[in-house]
C-alpha cells in the first residue's frame, strides 16, 4: 500500500470533520467532529512514520492523543456548565462572553 | 491482502465518520465515532504501529468516548439533538466549504510526488513501531515534552473540576 492512499483517506476524514464542525448545532456533536479531525491528522502522522521508517511520527500521535484527552475533559466540563446556565446545548445560544 | 484490508478499514472509518456528521441524535453520533476510531486502529496495525493501535482502542475508543457518552447521558441523550437550524444559510455554507476543501486538497495530493520524500531502505524489515523502540525515543529524546504533558493533564483535571462545579 502506498502512503498516498492513507493521505487521501486522511484528507477525506479531515474534510468530513471540518464540515461537521460547521454543520452541527449541538455542542457535544461539534466536539465529536473535532475528534474526527484530530484522528485524520493522526492517521497521516502514522502513515508518514511508517513510510519514512522513523518512530517520531508515532510519538507525535501519542502527544496528540494526550492533548485530545485534555481537550475532551475541559470541553465537556464547559458543555456541562453551559447546559446548567442555558438549559440547552445548541451552539446558537452560546452568544454571551460572560454569564 | 493489504489492499483489501486498507479499503475495508478505510471504508468503515470514512462511512462511520460521515455517519457522525449525518446522524441527527448526538448519542448515535458518538457510537458511530467509536466505530470509526476502532477501525482506524485497524489501519494503524496495517501501518505496523501496534502500540498506537492499542492506545487508540484503549484511550480513544475506551476512555475518551466513555467520557463523551457519560456527559451525553448526563445532559440529554436523545431529546435536544439537532434542533431545527435557526441559521439556514450555515448549512449551505458548510457544504460549499467542504466541497471547496476537497477541490483544493486533491490536486495538491495528486501533485505530491513521493520521490521528494527520502524513503527508508527497507521499512517492512525493520520494526519501527515496536514498543521498545517507541519507549526508547519517548523517554530519551522526548523526555521533557513527556513531563510537560503531565502538567497539561493536571491543569486539564483542575480546569474540568472547576468548570463543572456547581456554583454556590
Amino acid at each position: 500500500m502506498d502512503v498516498i492512499h492513507y493521505l487521501i483517506l486522511s484528507g477525506l476524514l479531515f474534510t468530513v470533520g471540518a464540515v461537521g464542525v460547521i454543520l452541527k448545532r449541538n455542542f457535544i456533536a461539534v466536539l465529536l467532529c473535532i475528534e474526527i479531525m484530530l484522528n485524520a491528522v493522526n492517521l497521516s502522522f502514522v502513515a508518514f512514520s511508517s513510510y519514512l521508517g522513523q518512530v517520531h511520527g508515532q510519538i507525535f500521535v501519542f502527544f496528540v492523543m494526550v492533548v485530545a484527552a485534555a481537550e475532551a475533559a475541559v470541553g465537556l466540563a464547559i458543555a456541562i456548565a453551559f447546559y446548567r446556565n442555558r438549559n440547552t446545548l445548541s451552539v446558537d445560544d452560546a452568544d454571551l462572553m460572560r454569564w | 491482502m493489504d489492499v483489501f484490508l486498507f479499503y475495508f478499514f478505510g471504508g468503515i472509518t470514512l462511512l462511520a465518520a460521515i455517519a457522525v456528521v449525518a446522524l441527527r441524535k448526538v448519542f448515535y453520533s458518538a457510537v458511530a465515532l467509536i466505530v470509526s476510531l476502532g477501525s482506524l486502529a485497524g489501519l494503524y496495525l496495517l501501518l505496523k504501529a501496534p502500540f498506537i493501535a492499542a492506545v487508540q482502542v484503549i484511550i480513544y475508543a475506551g476512555a475518551i468516548m466513555v467520557l463523551f457518552l457519560f456527559v451525553i447521558m448526563l445532559l440529554d441523550p436523545f431529546s435536544a439533538s439537532d434542533e431545527p437550524d435557526r441559521k439556514k444559510h450555515l448549512k449551505t455554507a458548510g457544504l460549499v466549504l467542504g466541497g471547496a476543501a476537497l477541490v483544493l486538497l486533491f490536486p495538491m495530493l495528486k501533485s505530491y510526488s513521493l520521490a521528494m520524500t527520502p524513503k527508508a531502505p527497507d521499512i517492512m524489515a525493520q520494526d519501527v513501531g515496536s514498543v521498545a523502540e517507541l519507549a526508547r525515543t519517548l523517554f530519551r529524546e522526548y523526555l521533557l515534552p513527556f513531563e510537560v504533558t503531565s502538567i497539561l493533564i493536571l491543569v486539564a483535571i483542575i480546569g474540568a473540576v472547576v468548570l463543572a462545579k456547581r456554583k454556590p
